[in-house]
């Protein structure tokens, strides 16, 4: 028989390792069923709590034991963006331990303790480079005093090394382990005051360091939201108006209560946006909450709901695109930047091109679909979810069931991808509203359909351009009337933008406008929100512009991005703060890497093959790619490599962590680029699964060349600056390849044939 | 109904829905969570198994089908995790949310174990019905192709039929490349 009769069944075997939080235990049932559940809480925040007296723990973020086992909690929620590897990085790397000697922990939600626990905008890096270093190196600094001490020597003249101090005048070392809990007794100094290292003697940071799950994951243990169990939990679906906004006004519970292994259906109507402050989404539909998910799934045919559908029963795509259209013909609703006089500038511009740009809504579709576990017990509140924003869900929870805010406790459980969708809370509500009333824990699970039926949405966009060249080929004039969605001065959620993005500043006269339109659809920030159909449109807009002045696509960037800026940015707001400004010459860089990384300009390409350029600033990072692509004549088209420059700073924290978000971005990109589209019709979104809302596959995945460009700025984040340059440099590619100009996503409505 | 079938080697018998599609009966009743739910709809392939050796899709299988059969889940790939595919992933550092990547790891141990030297045409084939929504992919068809090399030279039945469950020698045990 095979190895397997011999071996336990893999659960009951665990290697609980690095975290520890997942606890097996075994049930009754012929030694079949194994129980498990995720328990961060108390692996993260009892291990803080020193457990022996000769445990030292300095801080929130690390401990030695006696054991000489080094734990370093990862605070912020992993979604797949590497933070639980990369912020432990930098603690280890200041604490002066070798990584594999490292256990990562990870915190539960929890802001007396821990800033910022949160994964969105790619603000990690920013926001903890430095604190999460000088946690580190309080760790060390006191080590050092620890050793010192029992030497009878000046900490000065100690130095460390993988976990050991040494005074190497007299030859003495003691390992981190035999002086915890020396230390623990010392005074905790303020971490600003603690030396750090200077980055060339970095011997972690700056190095491919795997992630630290992936042991865990290829082994399949259970890691996930979805995989979450409690004693006695129940499983739930959620079944809501199919129309954003709309109401149960009767459904046949009686009927669904007698499906088999049912055991509760009921109305959860909220009927608000709970102060969310998202238009379109309200705790409104139908539970059941069954025996095993497949139940309570398959009781949903037997479920008959008569909805109100409400007011955005009346909205759809191709009914904003015709409102679009019309908006972009009207005086602006607003300007949102103006600068010189871009209508004088157009009239004497030598040559003046305008056009319409257009991009569709698109869904997250992280492939974990939304689910969170509840449990409502004695005025107390307990979720388990994949979110990457608990701090927005946790005081509506605590609203909605009547409970202190800090009697809502979450657990941060890894998410199955994020891309800003878990930065609603929308599942951890649903699953706590759902557990109270069903008076037992319960998993919440999302159907594929509902997920992609049920999203905030990245907001569709609309552009009309104008620009004007002048006789030596110089950008003279650029207008953007941008027409999107909102009410009055307020943009829906995602769908605004500052005047202030690129070309902005380095053209004399310009001008960026606004209009918008009602929305009823929910809608949120998906990886580099504003940014992500911006830069499609305006780096599409500009490619025009450089052919209309007989340019050179990257050469014309260059010169325009060596222009005079008109002004030094925004002043500093009361608090003496900067707003980040758009650095040109780092763009230049980046720009000018990805130029020679390329050979652009360098190779003669055959017909029906052509590369495009473009550059895109967010989230503080710079990022130029180029795509080759190649048309058939029948209109087939194949991407065959992207290069992609990135200025993120001094930095690049983990090189394989970083390699990663840089390809997985653009190649995100490029399968939005390709055939992505939520088509909203009668108030409600028309694609539901992988079928119509096809994702890139491996076969369509180009190579990614990833090149940094290192500067003298602090390392910034990179879950997000990669993704919008690709858009428009492979429409850029395809113009240069067939000479079609592509004004609308996605490629897959587009007729690319030529010859 | 009552089904009994080989899941990992160890026979299982369960009472549930005929039509209760297998991912279900892996995850819910037998506690089985390496297999990933994507989409219910063969789509995705975050829930694959094999069945008999052969890469299949549970989430659209009812358990009824493999009354009798052997299924083999990510747990059940390797005793410890350390099948060829599971060290090529871990070694070239594969998973970014890593949600996929059990269904992705079931597809390429299916296709290593018929064909320890895939071409890349071979790889498309194999994996095109493994969705990621990250898109570790440039990294994944490496992965396969270093998957291949760790099999060949493994010691033992390089050629093996069956994808189950070998023991390696060792497995990579450093986290930091220097």
């Amino acid at each position: 028989m095979s190895d397997l009769d011999t071996a336990a069944p893999p659960s009951a075997t665990p290697r609980l390792g690095r975290r520890g939080f997942l606890r097996v235990s075994a049930l009754a049932g012929g030694g079949l069923l194994l129980a498990t559940y995720l328990d961060p809480l108390g692996a993260a925040a009892q291990a803080l709590a020193p457990s022996g007296a000769a445990d030292f723990a300095p801080n929130a973020f690390l401990r030695i034991g006696a054991d000489g086992v080094v734990t370093i909690v990862a605070q912020n929620p992993e979604v797949g963006q590497g933070v639980r590897t990369m912020l432990p990085m930098l603690v280890a790397e200041e604490l002066d331990v070798p990584w594999r000697e490292v256990r990562v922990e990870q915190a539960r939600f929890d802001p007396t303790r821990y800033q910022g626990q949160f994964a969105g905008g790619s603000t990690a890096t920013p926001t903890h480079y430095l604190p999460m270093r000088r946690a580190g190196a309080v760790g060390r600094a006191m080590l050092v005093a620890a050793a010192a001490a029992q030497w009878g020597v000046p900490a000065s003249e100690c130095e460390t090394a993988a976990g050991v101090v040494h005074h190497r005048a007299s030859g003495r070392q003691a390992s981190y382990a035999s002086l915890a809990s020396a230390a623990a007794a010392l005074p905790v100094p303020d971490a600003a005051s603690v030396p750090l290292k200077d980055p060339k003697d970095f011997a972690i940071v700056g190095t491919r360091v795997r992630n630290v799950d992936n042991h865990a994951i290829v082994a399949g243990r259970p890691l996930y939201g979805i995989d979450v169990t409690l004693p006695g939990m129940k499983y739930a679906v959620f079944e809501k108006c199919p129309v954003f906004g709309g109401k149960v006004r009767t459904a046949n519970l009686d009927v669904v209560r007698r499906q088999p292994g049912v055991r509760d259906a009921f109305v959860v109507s909220q009927g608000s946006s709970l102060g969310t402050g998202i238009d379109g989404w309200s705790l409104e539909g139908v539970a059941i909450v069954a025996d095993t998910w497949w139940h309570a799934q398959k009781a949903r045919a037997a479920l008959k709901v008569v909805w109100d559908e409400g007011a955005t029963a009346s909205q759809g795509s191709a009914g904003f695109a015709r409102q679009a259209a019309e908006l972009a013909g009207q005086p602006p609703h607003r300007t949102l930047r103006k600068d010189g006089d871009v209508q004088a500038a157009l009239a004497r511009a030598a040559k003046v091109v305008q056009a319409d740009y257009s991009y569709p809504f698109l869904s997250h579709a992280t492939l974990e679909p939304q689910n969170s576990t509840a449990r409502v017990q004695d005025g107390k509140v307990e979720i388990w979810s994949g979110a990457q924003a608990p701090q927005v869900g946790r005081p509506i929870i605590a609203r909605l069931l009547g409970v202190a805010e800090q009697d809502v406790t979450i657990h941060l459980v890894r998410g199955g991808g994020g891309f800003g969708r878990r930065l609603n809370s929308d599942s951890l509500i649903e699953a706590a509203a759902i557990a109270k009333q069903a008076g037992v824990p319960v998993k919440l699970l999302w159907s594929r359909e509902d997920d992609m039926r049920h999203d905030f949405y990245r907001p569709a966009g609309f552009h009309r351009f104008a620009g004007g060249v002048d006789a030596d080929g110089r950008l003279v004039a650029f207008r953007d009337h941008f027409i999107s969605f909102g009410q009055g001065e307020r943009f829906s959620a995602s769908a605004g933008r500052s005047g202030s993005e690129f070309p902005a500043r380095f053209v004399r006269d310009f001008a960026c406008d606004a209009s918008v339109m009602p929305l009823g659809v929910p809608t949120g920030p998906l990886r580099a929100p504003s940014s992500n159909g911006i830069a499609f449109a305006t780096q599409c807009f500009l490619d025009e512009l450089a052919h209309a002045a007989g340019q050179d696509p990257l050469a014309f960037r260059l010169a325009l991005l060596a222009a005079e800026p008109v002004d030094q940015g925004p002043p500093p707001n009361a608090a003496g703060q900067r707003p980040i400004v758009f650095d040109a010459a780092r763009m230049r860089g980046v720009l000018e890497l990805v130029r020679e990384k390329s050979g652009w300009g360098t190779r003669t390409l055959p017909r029906g093959t052509g590369m495009g350029v473009a550059f895109y600033f967010s989230h503080r990072g710079y990022f130029a790619e180029v795509v080759q692509a190649r048309v058939s004549r029948a209109g087939q088209l194949t991407v065959e490599k992207v290069w992609a420059a990135g200025d993120v700073g001094s930095q690049i924290i983990n090189p394989s962590g970083a390699e990663q978000q840089v390809q997985g971005s653009v190649l995100d990109g490029l399968g939005q680029a390709l055939a992505q589209e939520i088509t909203i019709e009668r108030g409600r979104a028309r694609q539901s699964n992988f079928h119509d809302f096809p994702l890139l596959r491996l076969k369509q995945a180009p190579p990614v060349e990833v090149h940094w460009k290192l500067s003298d700025f602090p390392p910034t984040g990179i879950g997000e600056p990669a993704l919008p340059p690709v858009l428009p440099a492979l429409c850029n590619a395809i113009f240069a390849a067939t000479g079609k100009r592509v004004r609308s996503l996605p490629l897959s409505k587009h007729d690319l044939k030529w010859g | 109904m009552k089904v009994t079938f080989t899941v990992n080697g160890t026979r299982r018998t369960v009472d549930a829905p005929a039509d209760m599609p297998l991912l279900w009966v892996l995850r819910d009743v037998l506690d089985l969570k390496g297999t990933k739910f994507g989409c219910g709809a063969a789509q995705c392939g975050a829930c694959t198994v094999h069945l008999k050796g052969t890469a299949t899709r549970s989430c659209v299988l009812p358990v009824s089908a493999v009354q009798g059969m052997e299924v083999t889940t990510v747990e059940g790939l390797s005793p410890d995790a350390t099948h060829a595919v599971q060290r090529a992933w871990e070694e070239l550092d594969v998973p970014q949310c890593g949600y996929c990547q059990a269904g992705q790891i079931m597809s390429a141990a299916a296709l290593i174990a018929r064909n320890a030297r895939p071409t890349d045409a071979d790889v498309d084939a194999a994996m095109n019905g493994n969705l990621c929504r990250c898109a570790t992919y440039l990294r994944i068809r490496q992965a396969v192709h270093r998957a291949g090399e760790i099999r060949r030279e493994e010691p033992r039945q390089a050629d093996a039929p069956a994808p189950a469950v070998r023991r390696a020698a060792s497995r990579t045990t450093g986290r930091t490349e220097r």
